[in-house]
């Protein structure tokens, strides 16, 4: 294996946050218009844009770390899925509404803890990435909360459609906290933030939300990896085909 | 009210000072033309997007500060000054975007929380404030309900009013 230097740490550290934000802000864009009702519409499609303007930011700086010519649309729409290493969560489909909450509530909680942390950063372009977006993610986990909650502590079957979606989803939650190479390697110098640190205040919040929803957080027993490695799911081809196909039909095409 | 002494928060005080010593004074007032999009009665300097406007060689390079992360405006409002300033000044000037120091509604001006609540929008309460209650900014009544956290731009949440019953946009807090 070739030796990776500090740049190469740096530039794959932030091009998987960009992956993150970006696969989840347009999962998330699929509600634009299916949304329960109105509020709630635009409200998925707000959070979902604070994810892809969170995107933009992380790819702008990951071009501008490589240095190589490539600007931020490049790296967002033309690299194919083995390139793309965003959490597995991030990548599934949307689901219905109790999945959809499920899924925000737990990247909510991850993101919260996992920018405020990364405000502290070194490293003085994701410190002030964080300090922006920490406060978005603030009112995202006040709105997935909520709806947790409601839905949970709801009728017999929004809450047997809410257990059921964090049945589903449990097991992609692991690898959140098991961060990757490029993380561990920056985290002394104090540029990156060490995930496993996450872990206790995640726990604490989620099953703070589960239990005043009256559900029963899912059972530990299997747990999916992969997405730091480029390793997807099956869904995640399409979506990306989806994504990518303006720029690949139409390459260097501007709005 | 002649008593009262209105605290300026740190950062729009900076900025305050930033303007006031600025050897581009013309063209920190000329850009005071340039107004959100979305919110047209707000000048990018009210809003406090507005950073920094400095000569760099023959270079006059305008700096802002994007409020949210997804905010669409930013292109439109680069281009605007762009537009402004090669208008009026005939300058080629170059518009950078700084995250930092991150955008907030503290940068809000005071004349800007006003032209706010006149527009019919509640302007955001200071980031410090122990008064949370966001007052209607047609009647003034403080009996408001939040209807969602999201409204028609990701900067504003829908409330209504209990006591006149008009629906009105609130400034979130940032």
């Amino acid at each position: 294996m070739t030796k990776i230097s500090g740049n190469e740490h740096l530039f794959r550290y932030v091009l998987a946050l960009a992956d993150d934000a970006l696969v989840l802000g347009q999962n998330l864009s699929e509600w634009c218009s299916r949304g329960p009702y109105l509020e709630e519409d635009l409200a998925l499609a707000n959070v979902a844009l604070d994810y892809l303007g969170r995107a933009r930011m992380f790819f702008e700086y990951a071009a501008q770390i490589e240095d190589k010519g490539r600007t931020e649309d490049d790296l967002a729409f033309l690299r194919d899925s083995r390139e793309y290493r965003n959490y597995l969560l991030h990548e599934l489909p949307r689901g219905d509404f109790a999945y959809t909450m499920a899924r925000q509530l737990m990247v909510d909680v991850f993101s919260l803890e996992y920018l405020k942390a990364l405000c502290k950063s070194t490293d003085e372009t994701l410190s002030a990435i964080a300090q922006r977006t920490v406060k978005e993610s603030e009112y995202h986990l006040r709105r997935s909360r909520t709806w947790v909650v409601r839905l949970g502590d709801g009728t017999e079957e929004s809450h047997t459609r809410m257990q059921k979606a964090f049945d589903d989803l449990w097991g992609y939650s692991h690898e959140l906290f098991e961060g990757d190479d490029s993380e561990r390697a920056l985290v002394a110098e104090g540029i990156s933030v060490d995930s496993s640190t996450i872990r206790n205040e995640w726990d604490r919040v989620v099953n703070e939300v589960l239990s005043e929803a009256t559900l029963k957080r899912p059972d530990e027993g299997w747990a999916i990896r992969g997405g730091r490695n480029g390793i997807h799911t099956e869904s995640f081809g399409p979506m990306l085909a989806e994504m990518q196909y303006m720029q690949r039909a139409y390459p260097g095409l501007e709005w | 009210m002649g008593d009262t002494i209105t605290l300026v928060p740190e950062l729009l005080a900076r900025r305050r000072a930033r303007r006031n010593n600025s050897d581009c004074g013309e063209l920190w007032s000329a850009l005071d033309q340039v107004a959100d999009p979305e919110i047209p009665v707000l000048s990018i300097w009210d809003l406090g997007v507005l950073h920094d406007v400095a000569r760099e060689g023959n270079q006059v390079v305008v700096t802002i500060t994007p409020t949210y992360s997804g905010c669409p405006a930013m292109d439109e409002i680069s281009r605007e000054i762009k537009g402004l300033l090669s208008r009026e000044y005939g300058l080629d000037a170059t518009v950078r975007l700084s995250l930092t120091p991150a955008w907030t509604t503290d940068l809000i001006s005071p004349e800007g929380k006003q032209k706010l609540r006149e527009y019919g929008i509640a302007p955001p309460p200071g980031r410090d404030a122990t008064d949370r209650v966001v007052a209607c900014p047609q009647c003034n009544s403080r009996d408001t309900e939040c209807v969602s956290e999201f409204a028609s731009t990701a900067c504003k949440a829908l409330y209504k009013c209990h006591s006149c019953g008009e629906p009105f946009d609130h400034f979130k807090c940032f």
